[in-house]
C-alpha cells in the first residue's frame, strides 16, 4: 500500500443549531485505497462527507487533498480537486438519456450533437476499463437500479474523480448486483482510485475495505486498518455496546402455525399504464407467525402491502380477514382495517407513517383519531393523546422523549418506534410492516425485532417486507420472494440460505447471464 | 439526518422576526418616499396618526380589518388543507349577494332579529356553493383549484354585473346598484352598539361584523386545532399519503376546507354590504379577496397572525387614504406600492433573516450548543 495520503481532514468542527454533528473528527485515507467509514445514523458520517464534498463548510478545521490544504466551498470546488460522490438516492434525470446526465453540467461544447459526439469515445474507453457498463443511449427511467449506480460511478470518474465517495451504496441492490459492484470498486482500487464507502452493513466493510473508521455521537471511535479489526469489533465500537442481531439462539418451542387470520388468493393489480406490479399473489398469514417478503425493491412488495391494508383496491383477487371476504368491487378500506385488528407500519414513514409537521402527540394518534378516547363529539381530547404518546414513548423508547417535539425532528429510528408503538398498541391481530429498520441504526433494529418476535409470541400473524436479506433470515419463520410482481418461491426458514435467496430474488429462475436488466424488464413486458 | 435547519426560539421565530422585517418594509418605503421627494418621518407619522391617532381612525381600521379577517381566514382554512384558494374575492362578491337576496326578500315584512341571523346565513351559504364547485372539480376531477377558482372569480363577477344591471337594478336609477334596504337589514353599526351603552363614539363604517370577525378567528383556531375535522384537514393538507393510509379520504376533506373557506370569504358580504352599504353594489369588494392571501401568509395562516396582520393591513388602508388626504401629491398608488413592500418583506421574504438570527442566537447563546449534541 502506499503511503501516499489522499485525504486528510485534521479537527473538523461542525453545528446544526444545539447538535453538534462533527467534533473534533480526523480523517486520513490512503490513496488507492478502500476506506469504510461506519457509524449510526446521526453519528456524523453523512455530515462528514457533506463538508469534504462541499455541501457545508465545516465550522472549524482543516483538510488537505493529494497534501495540498483545500478550502473546499461547494461541490463544483470539490469536483474539481477531484472527489467525486454518488449519492444514496441518485441524483439523475429520469427523463435523460444517460449519456445526457454525464453531459450535464459538463458539455464540451454548447451544439449538443458535437458534445455528445466527443464524450461517446472518451465513455467507451472509460466503460471498458472500469468494468462499468451502462447503455448510453437509453433514458435513466428505463435502466434497472444497479445499471443508475454505475451510471452514477461513470459520471464522478468522468468528472476526473479520483476520490470516490459512495453512500449506501448497496441499499437498492441486490446480492448478486452488490457482488459485481464490488468487483467494480476493486478494480478501481487497483488503478489507483481512492474510495470513501459509507455503510452500516458491516460485513461489506469486512469483505472490501483496506481501512475503516468508525463513528459515534460525532467523534470517531475506532481508526484501524480492516486486519486489526472483527466484525464484533467494529458493532461494539459503532454502538458502544454489545448488541444481538440475527436469530436468537434460545431455540423458539416449536409451535405449530395457529389458524390462518388473513387469506389473500389471486390478487393482480396493474397501474394505469396497464403494466402488471402484482400478479397472482396469494398467501396466508397464521397466528404466531411471521412472514418475510424477500425481494429487492420495487417487486411489488409496495403494492402488495397497499392492497392487503385496504390503501389500493386489486383488479382481480380475493381477501378474508376476521370472518369477513373482501371482493375488488368491494374492497377493504384502511380505516375498517383497523377496526378488524390489522395495522400496518408503512415502508416510508415520512411520505405515510407520520405527518412530518405535526408534533409527535398528533402524529401518534394517526389512523386511530376517532377511537372515542381521543375524540368525543368531533372534539379532540389533546390531553389523551399527549399522555398516550407520551406512555408510547416510554415502552419503546423514543427520544427525545417530548410528546411537544415535531415528528420530523426525530431521527430515522424513533420515528419508526413511534409508527411501530402506534400500532402495535391496538394488540393488532394481524401487523403488517414495510421495511421495518430501513435507515435505522443497530441498537434500534435490535429493540425493533425484539418487539416484532414478542408479538408473534404473543400470537399475532405479522408480514414483514424487507429488502435486507440479514433481517428477513433473522425474523421470519417462513419466506416469500417477490419478482416482477409474483412470488417466485416460498421456503421454510430452515430452508433458506443467502445463495439461494439471492437468486430467487434475482429472477434467476426465468432469466440467467444478464444481471442487471431483468427485474425491471420482466415487469414490463 | 436530520438536522432542524429553523431551529430558532418560538420568541424569535414569532416575535423578532416579523418585526425586523416590517422595520425593513417600512424602511425601504422610506427610501422610495424620500425618492419622491417627501419627508419619511413626516409621512410615517401620519400614516400612524391617521390610522391610529383618532377614535374615527381607528374605527375605520377595525373597518376595513374585519374585511381582512375574513377573507385571510378564508384563505389560511383552505392552506391548511392542502389548498390554494384564490377565489376569495368571487366568494366574497356571492356572500355579499347572498345577504342581499335575503334583505331584499325578507326585510320588508320581517324583524331584524330574524332578517339578519338570515343574512348572515345566506352570506356563507353562497360563498359556500362558491366554492364547492371548484372544490369538486379538484377532488372528483382533478381540475387544480388554483385555475378554477380564479376563473370563478371572473363569473361572480360578471354574474353580479348581470344580476345588479338586469334584475335587481331600481328603475329609473342611474347607478348599478339595488335599492335600499328596510330598516330591519341593517347590521347596526359599533357607533350605534355603543350609544346603547351610553358610550358616544363617532359615526363611522365599522359595524358589529367586528365581532363577527373574532368569533370566525376563534372558530377557526378551535376547528383547526381542536377538532377532528380540523385534525383530518391538517393531515390531508400537509401529508396526502399519511391522510390516505389513516383512512381519511382526500376528497371528502377537500370538499369541506373549500366549503368553509368560501363561507368565511362569503362573511364579506356581511360586513360590507349589510352593514354599511345597505344596497348591493358591483365593486364592493374592491380586491379584499387578493388581499386575503397576503394577510394570510403574512400572518403564517395562524387566526392569532391573521387578526394582527389584517390590521396592520387596515392601518395601512385607512393611514394611507389620510396621506392622500394631507400631501398633496401623495396620491393611492404610493400607499398600495408601501403595501407591495409589506407583503414582499413580511409574506414573500419572511424567511430570508432566520438563518442570520439563528447564528446570531448561536453566537450569544454557546453554552446551549454542547448540550444537544449528545443525540446527534
Amino acid at each position: 500500500m502506499t503511503a501516499r495520503v489522499a485525504v486528510c481532514m485534521q479537527g473538523i468542527q461542525k453545528s446544526f443549531g444545539a447538535v453538534h454533528a462533527n467534533r473534533a473528527v480526523n480523517l486520513t485515507v490512503a490513496a488507492g485505497t478502500v476506506h469504510g467509514i461506519v457509524g449510526e445514523n446521526g453519528a456524523g458520517k453523512s455530515t462528514l462527507m457533506s463538508i469534504l464534498y462541499g455541501f457545508y463548510e465545516a465550522d472549524a478545521g482543516s483538510i488537505e487533498i493529494d497534501g495540498k490544504p483545500a478550502n473546499i466551498r461547494n461541490s463544483r470546488h470539490a469536483i474539481a480537486l477531484g472527489i467525486g460522490m454518488v449519492h444514496q438516492h441518485f441524483m439523475l434525470v429520469d427523463t435523460l438519456s444517460a449519456l445526457d446526465n454525464i453531459l450535464l453540467g459538463a458539455e464540451p461544447d454548447w451544439r449538443l450533437g458535437r458534445a455528445r459526439a466527443r464524450v461517446r469515445p472518451l465513455l467507451d474507453t472509460l466503460m471498458h476499463d472500469t468494468g462499468l457498463h451502462v447503455r448510453l443511449d437509453l433514458p435513466v427511467e428505463e435502466l434497472p437500479v444497479g445499471e443508475r449506480q454505475r451510471l452514477e460511478i461513470l459520471k464522478a470518474l468522468f468528472r476526473g474523480a479520483r476520490v470516490l465517495i459512495l453512500d449506501e451504496p448497496t441499499a437498492v441492490l441486490t446480492p448478486t448486483e452488490a457482488a459485481q459492484l464490488f468487483r467494480t470498486l476493486r478494480t478501481l482500487r487497483a488503478q489507483g482510485t481512492t474510495v470513501l464507502l459509507i455503510t452500516h452493513k458491516l460485513r461489506e466493510i469486512m469483505a472490501l475495505c483496506d481501512a475503516v473508521t468508525v463513528m459515534r455521537a460525532g467523534a470517531v471511535v475506532l481508526d484501524c486498518a480492516i486486519a486489526d479489526t472483527s466484525l464484533d469489533g467494529l458493532a461494539l465500537a459503532m454502538v458502544g455496546r454489545r448488541v444481538q442481531l440475527g436469530r436468537s439462539t434460545q431455540a423458539r418451542t416449536e409451535a405449530p402455525p395457529g389458524a390462518p387470520l388473513l387469506v389473500a388468493s389471486g390478487l393482480a393489480w396493474h397501474d394505469a399504464l396497464g403494466v402488471a406490479r402484482l400478479a397472482d399473489v396469494s398467501l396466508t398469514l397464521h397466528a404466531g407467525e411471521i412472514v418475510g417478503i424477500a425481494g429487492v425493491s420495487g417487486n411489488g412488495q409496495g403494492e402488495l402491502l397497499e392492497v392487503l391494508s385496504g390503501m389500493r383496491a386489486p383488479q382481480q383477487g380475493e381477501l378474508a380477514l376476521a370472518d369477513r371476504r373482501y371482493s375488488p368491487r368491494a374492497w377493504l378500506d384502511p380505516a375498517s382495517a383497523r377496526a378488524l385488528g390489522l395495522a400496518h407500519v408503512p415502508e416510508d414513514r415520512h411520505k405515510r407513517g407520520l405527518v412530518l409537521p405535526f408534533p409527535a402527540w398528533e402524529s401518534s394518534v394517526l389512523g386511530y383519531e376517532h377511537l372515542p378516547r381521543y375524540s368525543h363529539g368531533g372534539w379532540m381530547d389533546a390531553g389523551a393523546m399527549r399522555s398516550d404518546c407520551a406512555a408510547m414513548m416510554n415502552t419503546y423508547d423514543v427520544r427525545p422523549r417530548d410528546p411537544l417535539t415535531r415528528s420530523s425532528h426525530f431521527s430515522g429510528g424513533n420515528q419508526q418506534k413511534l409508527v411501530l408503538a402506534r400500532e402495535a398498541r391496538p394488540e393488532p391481530k394481524v401487523l403488517l410492516v414495510g421495511q421495518p429498520t430501513r435507515g435505522v441504526d443497530i441498537g434500534a433494529i435490535e429493540f425493533i425485532h425484539g418487539r416484532l418476535r414478542a408479538m408473534r409470541d404473543a400470537g399475532g400473524a405479522l408480514l414483514v417486507v424487507s429488502s435486507e436479506l440479514d433481517e428477513i433470515l433473522a425474523l421470519a419463520d417462513r419466506v416469500l420472494v417477490m419478482n416482477g410482481g409474483r412470488i417466485v418461491g416460498e421456503l421454510a426458514i430452515a430452508d433458506c440460505s443467502e445463495a439461494a435467496l439471492g437468486r430467487l430474488m434475482g429472477g434467476a429462475d426465468s432469466v440467467t447471464g444478464s444481471m442487471t436488466g431483468s427485474v425491471k424488464i420482466e415487469a414490463a413486458a | 439526518m436530520s438536522v432542524a435547519s429553523n431551529a430558532l426560539p418560538r420568541w424569535m421565530d414569532l416575535g423578532l422576526l416579523p418585526a425586523l422585517n416590517l422595520a425593513i418594509a417600512l424602511a425601504v418605503c422610506g427610501v422610495v418616499v424620500k425618492i419622491v421627494g417627501h419627508d419619511p418621518a413626516q409621512v410615517l407619522a401620519l400614516l400612524v396618526k391617521g390610522a391610529f391617532g383618532s377614535r374615527a381612525g381607528i374605527s375605520y381600521t377595525l373597518y376595513y380589518a374585519t374585511t381582512f379577517v375574513f377573507t385571510g381566514l378564508a384563505v389560511a382554512v383552505a392552506f391548511h388543507g392542502g389548498l390554494f384558494n384564490i377565489g376569495g374575492e368571487g366568494q366574497a362578491m356571492m356572500g355579499g349577494l347572498g345577504t342581499a337576496l335575503v334583505a331584499l326578500s325578507l326585510a320588508d315584512h320581517l324583524p331584524a332579529a330574524i332578517v339578519l341571523p338570515l343574512m348572515v346565513l345566506a352570506a356563507m351559504l353562497f360563498g359556500m356553493l362558491w366554492a364547492a364547485v371548484p372544490a369538486a372539480l379538484q377532488a372528483y376531477r382533478g381540475s387544480h383549484v388554483v385555475i378554477t377558482t380564479i376563473m370563478f372569480n371572473f363569473i361572480a363577477s360578471a354574474l353580479l354585473s348581470y344580476l345588479l344591471v338586469n334584475v335587481l337594478k331600481e328603475p329609473g336609477n342611474m347607478t348599478v346598484e339595488s335599492r335600499r334596504f328596510a330598516d330591519s337589514a341593517r347590521l347596526p353599526g359599533v357607533h350605534d352598539a355603543l350609544a346603547w351603552l351610553g358610550v358616544e363614539w363617532p359615526r363611522t363604517p365599522l359595524n358589529l361584523s367586528v365581532l363577527l370577525a373574532v368569533a370566525a378567528s376563534v372558530a377557526v383556531w378551535a376547528l383547526l386545532w381542536h377538532s377532528r375535522p380540523g385534525y383530518s384537514m391538517r393531515a390531508v393538507g400537509f401529508a396526502p399519503e399519511a391522510a390516505l393510509y389513516a383512512g381519511i379520504r382526500p376528497k371528502r376533506q377537500v370538499m369541506l376546507a373549500m366549503a368553509l373557506s368560501g363561507a368565511l370569504a362569503g362573511l364579506v358580504g356581511v360586513n360590507e354590504i349589510a352593514g354599511v352599504h345597505q344596497r348591493l353594489l358591483l365593486d364592493f369588494v374592491v380586491g379584499a379577496g387578493f388581499a386575503g392571501i397576503a394577510v394570510s401568509l403574512i400572518g403564517r395562516s395562524h387566526p392569532v397572525g391573521i387578526v394582527l396582520a389584517a390590521v396592520l393591513f387596515g392601518a395601512l388602508y385607512q393611514g394611507g387614504a389620510e396621506l392622500a388626504f394631507e400631501i398633496p401629491g401623495f396620491s393611492r398608488d404610493m400607499v398600495f406600492t408601501l403595501q407591495g413592500l409589506i407583503v414582499l418583506f413580511s409574506g414573500a421574504m419572511a424567511q430570508v433573516l432566520a438563518p442570520a438570527l439563528q447564528r446570531l442566537h448561536h453566537a450569544l447563546r454557546p453554552a446551549a450548543a454542547t448540550q444537544g449534541a449528545a443525540h446527534g
